[in-house]
């Protein structure tokens, strides 16, 4: 069973962000694998595990998204794509997912798997995107794929606690759900076998993709606030103190 | 313009947030003198078409057909295609559901369209829309606009819109126009299987009136006994977000958000929060917000009533100390 899974790389969880425009100031910061995507790649390699084949790490975005592949590599894929596009996170949804379709195009796959969003911008439409422009059956928010033979059974959560199973053929494209697994820690043999492991590295215009915005983030902002917080300050001791009184007498709900 | 609202429902009962985006769908004609029409998709839905028929909406559009009884992805985007290109609508508005985000995005591109999602608000600057939409997990809102020619695609999040504001039709009922799709079996790839929940939980904590909730902040499994200690002086119940659930540290029937519970208690008590969207649509209905969190910019502040810019570990056994004496004093 061969897979492509995709993976992104997004500002570090506790990098400050500094607006600049549109986008963030990259300078100064970390970035890291999107989390939702560590876990897509874990299923890949679990898949991987039990039914053998490839598991191949595609990942689109500056030279230095070329690290994300790395870990994805150090982890267990087989292999890595890296699209360079220094201008990646000016695309929207369907810009990206057109380059990503392409280069997945150019590979033999049964399954193609991506996290359910990203942590930066947050559009959530990849999964979905790639899976009209590969013209394949699709299912998102999936908490597990049993392959049986050319078909895979899966569990699709809904909302409020409500959940589905669904049949779907391969080849397909899932967008899995954070927590569908325990994600894995590269090991230092990984690591080390990584350096040997192949990152081919395509373009857009290698690719002969063109794109058209249909939608365009204007300016990212730090929002208004809608209710007045009143903050409390203080030693622990008194802070807690003060909260007490507060929703004692204030807020009257203990 | 002209814009078509789509309902969402499943085996016949509306998805709630299918209302507020109608008040979105309400505003926007109001904003930019267009007409809405609205538009119920499956089998035996006539009667969700007359209800959505009592609201201020220029027309329902009926979309009936056997293979569209229960979701799937093909048979929903196959039909809303032929819709859309009949009915030629400029903006195509959905609720952000878990569904939409699983069809929706490919609609538009089947039609060579973008689709701006979980949109939380607009304004209209001039005749031209403006989507805010929030980014980096709610830590900055961003302003997006269309680029290519209608029909525009777009989502509002749960909560971003008032349903109560929903207007009914100033004359009695709306004409519902049945829309005949072609829809074939094998154009359907994925079949849609039991629907089901997981092992009834114990704990109902969209009754609990107290509530103290934990997110990554928390860092390790061995410090929530600190939080579990804080809740049980508080007389409260113990829930977290979603990383903690993820991980094992606390049971998914724990879970606050879109994913898990919505809760509205009187008090809800963030500790460590930050204040991802999809954590804040479970529990911003709580009557009173208290958030800890050692990060001054988290967006958790922003919907706070009482705010602490702290560390948890130290506030979390002073307050429960000064919880433990409140009750005897």
């Amino acid at each position: 069973m061969n897979i492509v899974v995709c993976v992104k790389q997004v500002p570090a969880k506790d990098a400050p962000l500094a607006i600049a425009g549109n986008w963030i100031k990259e300078s100064d910061i970390g970035f890291e694998m999107n989390e939702p995507d560590s876990y897509a790649l874990e299923e890949a390699l679990r898949l991987k595990e039990k039914h053998g084949g490839e598991v191949i790490a595609l990942s689109m975005g500056p030279e230095r998204a070329k690290q994300t592949i790395k870990e994805a590599l150090a982890k267990g894929a087989d292999r890595g794509i890296h699209i360079a596009d220094d201008n990646f996170a000016q695309l929207d949804p369907l810009g990206s997912a057109k380059s990503l379709a392409a280069a997945i195009q150019k590979e033999k796959f049964d399954l193609v798997l991506t996290g359910l969003q990203s942590d930066d911008h947050g559009f959530g439409q990849t999964g979905v995107l790639l899976a009209g422009l590969l013209d394949l059956p699709h299912a998102t928010i999936i908490m597990a794929i049993e392959v049986q033979g050319t078909q895979m059974r899966l569990k699709r959560e809904l909302e409020a606690g409500w959940f589905q199973h669904i049949e779907c053929p391969l080849p397909a494209v899932l967008s899995i759900q954070s927590g569908i697994n325990k994600v894995r820690y590269a090991t230092l043999k990984g690591i080390m076998a990584a350096k040997k492991k192949e990152i081919a590295t395509l373009t857009r215009e290698s690719l002969g993709v063109s794109i058209e915005p249909t939608q365009r983030v204007e300016k990212i902002y730090v929002p208004t606030k809608t209710k007045k917080t009143e903050f409390l300050t203080g030693s622990p001791k008194e802070v807690a103190g003060k909260l007490v009184e507060k929703l004692k007498f204030e807020a009257r709900v203990i | 313009m002209k814009l078509l609202f789509i309902a969402e429902q499943r085996q016949g009962k509306w998805n709630s947030t299918s209302f507020e985006t109608l008040a979105a769908a309400q505003q926007i004609a109001g904003d930019t003198s267009s007409t809405v029409g609205a538009l119920v998709i499956g089998k035996g839905v006539a009667g969700l078409a007359g209800e959505l028929a009592a609201k201020n909406v220029a027309e329902v559009l009926l979309v009936e057909h056997d293979l569209l009884e229960a979701y799937t992805p093909d048979g929903y985007c196959v039909a809303l295609k032929q819709v859309v290109e009949s009915a030629k609508p400029d903006l195509v508005l959905f609720p952000h559901t878990y569904q939409v985000r699983d069809f929706a995005p490919k609609l538009a591109a089947m039609l060579g369209k973008g689709m701006i999602g979980d949109c939380i608000g607009y304004r209209n600057e001039g005749g031209k829309l403006v989507f805010v939409r929030q980014m980096f997990q709610g830590k900055t809102a961003a302003d997006v606009t269309f680029q290519s020619a209608a029909p525009w695609f777009a989502s509002f999040q749960a909560g971003a819109f008032r349903s109560d504001l929903v207007t009914a039709h100033p004359s009695g009922k709306a004409p519902v126009n049945a829309v005949s799709v072609q829809l074939s079996a094998e154009q359907i790839r994925t079949k849609p299987l039991d629907l089901f929940k997981e092992a009834k939980s114990a704990v109902d904590l969209t009754q609990a009136p107290l509530i103290v909730a934990i997110g990554r902040g928390i860092k390790a499994p061995e410090n929530i006994p600190q939080a579990e200690a804080l809740a049980k002086a508080l007389g409260g119940e113990i829930a977290a977000s979603r990383p903690i659930c993820d991980e094992g540290w606390l049971p998914m029937e724990r879970q606050i958000g879109s994913s898990g519970q919505t809760v509205a208690p009187k008090l809800y008590l963030a500790l460590g929060i930050s204040g991802a969207i999809q954590h804040v649509v479970g529990m911003k209905g709580a009557r009173t917000i208290v958030a800890i969190n050692k990060d001054q910019n988290a967006p958790i502040f922003e919907i706070a009533d009482y705010g602490v810019v702290g560390d948890i570990f130290e506030v979390m056994p002073a307050l429960t100390e000064a919880l433990e004496k409140a009750k005897q004093g």
